[in-house]
C-alpha cells in the first residue's frame, strides 16, 4: 500500500505487509465483539446483572485509553492530561442535566466538541515543546482546569454533581435501564474504535506515524508536522469528551476527582499495560486493569498491592505491554 | 495588606520552598542522571515521614527519631534501586512511569498494612511547640523557623557536597553527560545508588520536618511529587542550582498567592468574586507560572544538558 522506506528504530511484533497499517484482526476480534454482544444474557442467565454494569464501564475507559492511545502510541504525544479531557465531557452532561436538558443527541456532541476544543488550545500550546517538557505542560493545562472547575460553587465544588437520571437519545430506548445503556456504549466505542483504525490506515495516519518515527525528516520533506500532530491530538480530545459523557451516565455523578492528575496517570498505564502503539492497545490495558481492580478488591481490601504488583511483573517481563506477548499466542498475519 | 502580612507569607513561602527543594533535589538528580522518571520518590517521602514518627514515639525523641528515620528509609531506598529501579534505567520513560508507578500503588498498600489506615501524629519538640517574638508585634511559630533553619542548612551542605567533592563532581558530569562520564572513569552504577541514597534521606528528612505540621498518612506524598516535578522542570532538569531556585519560586508563589490573590480580588472586583474565583485563580498560579517559564525558556531556567 504505501513506501516503507521511513526509518522505524522502535517498530516491534511481527512482520505487517506494511509496518504502517494496523489490521483488525477480525479472526480473534469478531469472537470478542460477539462475546460482549451476548454478555448481558449471559450476566442476566448467571444473574449477577452487577456485571453489565461494570462492562459498561470498562468500555468507556477503553474508549478513553484507546484515544490516549491515538496519539501516544501513533504519534508519540505522551499527554499527561487527558483526563481533562474526558472530566470536560462528563461536566457537559452534567451541567446540561441540571439545567434540565437531557438529551445525549445535543450533550454527547457537545462533549466531543467542548473535548476537542480545549484539546485545540492545550496542543496549540504543548507542542511547541518536546518530551519531559511536553509531558508536564499537558500536565499543567490539565490541573488548571482542575482547580477552576473544583473551585467554582455552581458546578458544586468538591462535592460534584450527581445526575438525576441518563441522558434520554428517544426512539423508545431507554438509557437508565442497564442492558440498553451497555448496547448503546459497545455501539459507540465499537464505531469510535473503527474510526480510528480507519484514520490510522489512511494517508492521515501514516503520516503520523511517520512523524512519530522522525520528524525531523517528514517536516524536511515537507509536511506540516505541528498541524498534524495537532489535528490528532484533537480528535483525540474529541473521543476523550465522548468517553468522559457516558462515564458522566455510567456512574450517574461528575466530580471533579475525574479531571485529576492520577486519574490521567491510570489513563497512561492502561496504555502502556495493554500495548503502546498496539491497535487494541488501550482496549485491552483498560479492561486487564479495571477487570483486576474488581477482582483484587472482591478478595482482598489491601487489592492495591497486588494491582501494583501485577503492572510490575508486566512492566518486567513484557516491555511493550502485554499485547507484544501475542506473537507466540496466534500466527503472524 | 500590611507589611507584617507579606513578611509572614514570605518566611511561610520560603519554609516551603526549602522542603520542596529538599524533594526536588533527589527527583531532578536521579532524572538528570539516569533520565529516569521516578514516580516513587513520592513514596519515599512518605515512608521516610513514617519512620521519623515511628522512631519518634519509640524514643521520645524527635531528634533521635529523625536521625534514626533518615537512616531506615536511606535502606528502604537503597533496597529498592538494588533490587527493582535498577533494572528501569534502561527502559524508555513509559515503562519506568508503569514500574515506579506499580511501585507507588505498593508502598502506599504496604504502609496502610503496616501502620493502618488512621493518620499518625507527630509532634514537634516541646522547646519549639510556641511562637518565637521576631520583632515587636510580629511573632512567628518556632518550629517553622527551625525547618526554615534545616532546610538552609541542608542546601548549604548539599551545595558544598555537588560544587567541593569529588562525588558532585561526578554526580554534575553524569547530569550533563553521562556516557562521557563513563568513558571518563566515573562508576556510574555505584554513583547511581548514592545518589539514590542520598535522595532518599532527603526526602526523610522533608518528611519527618513536615510531619509535625501536616498529618502522617498514605498519599502524602502523591500531591507533593507533582509540585517537585514542576520544580525540576522550571529549574532545568538535573541543576541542583535550579531545583533551589524552582522550589523557592513555587513555595512563595503558592504560598503567597493563596493569601494574596483573595485579598486583591476582594479590593478590586468584590468579595463575591473574590469568594469564588479567588482560590482558583491561588491554586493555579504555579501551573501558570510552569507554563509561562516552559514557553519562554523550554529547557527551564538552569538546564544542566546543553
Amino acid at each position: 500500500m504505501t513506501d516503507t522506506s521511513a526509518s522505524y528504530s522502535a517498530a516491534s511484533g511481527p512482520a505487517r505487509p506494511s509496518i504502517l497499517d494496523h489490521r483488525l484482526h477480525w479472526r480473534v476480534m469478531l469472537p470478542v465483539f460477539l462475546l460482549l454482544v451476548a454478555l448481558p444474557l449471559l450476566a442476566r442467565a448467571m444473574n449477577e446483572d452487577f456485571y453489565i454494569g461494570v462492562a459498561s464501564r470498562v468500555l468507556v475507559f477503553a474508549l478513553a485509553a484507546a484515544s490516549l492511545n491515538f496519539i501516544l502510541g501513533f504519534g508519540g504525544m505522551v499527554s499527561f492530561g487527558h483526563a481533562a479531557f474526558m472530566g470536560l465531557g462528563a461536566y457537559t452532561v452534567g451541567v446540561l442535566m441540571q439545567q434540565g436538558v437531557a438529551s445525549a443527541w445535543l450533550a454527547w456532541p457537545l462533549a466531543m466538541l467542548l473535548g476537542a476544543g480545549f484539546a485545540l488550545v492545550v496542543g496549540a500550546i504543548s507542542l511547541r515543546t518536546q518530551g519531559v517538557y511536553f509531558i508536564m505542560i499537558t500536565l499543567a493545562f490539565a490541573q488548571m482546569l482542575y482547580y477552576l472547575i473544583m473551585s467554582f460553587k455552581a458546578l458544586g465544588g468538591d462535592d460534584g454533581l450527581s445526575l438525576p437520571a441518563r441522558s434520554q437519545i428517544g426512539f423508545g430506548l431507554d438509557l437508565g435501564d442497564d442492558t440498553t445503556f451497555y448496547y448503546v456504549v459497545l455501539l459507540l466505542v465499537t464505531l469510535c474504535v473503527l474510526l480510528m483504525a480507519r484514520m490510522l490506515n489512511a494517508r492521515f495516519g501514516h503520516v503520523l506515524q511517520a512523524i512519530k518515527e522522525n520528524e525531523i525528516r517528514m517536516s524536511a520533506i515537507g509536511f506540516p508536522v505541528y498541524r498534524y500532530k495537532l489535528a490528532a491530538f484533537t480528535i483525540a480530545g474529541a473521543f476523550a469528551g465522548l468517553a468522559g459523557a457516558m462515564l458522566a451516565n455510567q456512574s450517574s455523578f461528575v466530580g471533579p476527582g475525574m479531571l485529576q492528575w492520577t486519574q490521567s496517570g491510570i489513563l497512561l498505564i492502561m496504555v502502556i499495560l495493554g500495548g503502546v502503539g498496539h491497535l487494541y492497545g488501550g482496549l485491552l490495558g483498560a479492561a486487564v486493569f479495571l477487570l483486576l481492580e474488581e477482582v483484587l478488591a472482591a478478595y482482598t481490601m489491601h487489592w492495591q498491592l497486588g494491582l501494583g504488583a501485577v503492572l510490575l511483573i508486566v512492566v518486567l517481563v513484557a516491555p511493550n505491554g502485554l499485547l507484544s506477548l501475542r506473537r507466540g499466542m496466534w500466527r503472524k498475519p | 495588606m500590611n507589611a507584617i502580612l507579606i513578611l509572614e507569607q514570605s518566611l511561610n513561602g520560603l519554609q516551603f520552598g526549602l522542603m520542596l527543594f529538599l524533594l526536588a533535589a533527589g527527583l531532578t538528580l536521579v532524572f538528570g542522571i539516569m533520565d529516569m522518571i521516578n514516580l516513587a520518590h513520592g513514596s519515599l517521602y512518605m515512608i521516610g515521614a513514617y519512620m521519623v514518627a515511628t522512631f519518634s514515639q519509640a524514643t521520645g525523641s524527635f531528634w533521635l527519631g529523625l536521625g534514626l528515620g533518615v537512616l531506615a528509609t536511606v535502606v528502604v531506598g537503597v533496597l529498592l534501586e538494588c533490587t527493582i529501579l535498577r533494572r528501569l534505567y534502561h527502559r524508555d520513560h513509559l515503562s519506568q512511569v508503569m514500574g515506579t508507578f506499580a511501585i507507588l500503588l505498593m508502598s502506599n498498600e504496604v504502609v496502610r498494612i503496616i501502620w493502618g489506615a488512621q493518620p499518625l501524629m507527630l509532634n514537634p519538640p516541646a522547646a519549639l511547640a510556641g511562637p518565637v517574638e521576631l520583632m515587636s508585634g510580629f511573632s512567628y511559630p518556632a518550629y517553622r523557623l527551625l525547618i526554615i533553619g534545616v532546610g538552609l542548612l541542608v542546601a548549604l551542605l548539599l551545595w558544598l557536597l555537588v560544587t567541593r567533592t569529588r562525588f558532585g563532581m561526578q554526580v554534575r558530569a553524569g547530569a550533563a553527560n553521562r556516557e562521557m562520564a563513563t568513558a571518563m572513569g566515573a562508576n556510574v552504577r555505584r554513583l547511581f545508588t548514592l545518589v539514590f541514597a542520598l535522595g532518599a534521606a532527603l526526602c526523610a528528612v522533608a518528611g519527618g520536618m513536615l510531619g509535625p505540621l501536616l498529618a502522617v498518612q498514605v498519599g502524602m506524598g502523591e500531591s507533593i511529587l507533582i509540585l517537585a516535578f514542576v520544580v525540576i522542570v522550571i529549574g532545568g532538569i538535573g541543576s541542583i542550582r535550579g531545583a533551589l531556585l524552582g522550589a523557592l519560586l513555587v513555595g512563595v508563589v503558592d504560598t503567597a498567592g493563596r493569601t494574596l490573590v483573595p485579598l486583591l480580588f476582594e479590593k478590586t472586583m468584590g468579595p463575591d468574586v473574590a469568594a469564588n474565583a479567588g482560590p482558583a485563580v491561588a491554586s493555579i498560579l504555579i501551573y501558570v507560572l510552569m507554563a509561562a517559564v516552559l514557553f519562554y525558556k523550554p529547557q527551564g531556567l538552569f538546564p544542566a544538558h546543553d
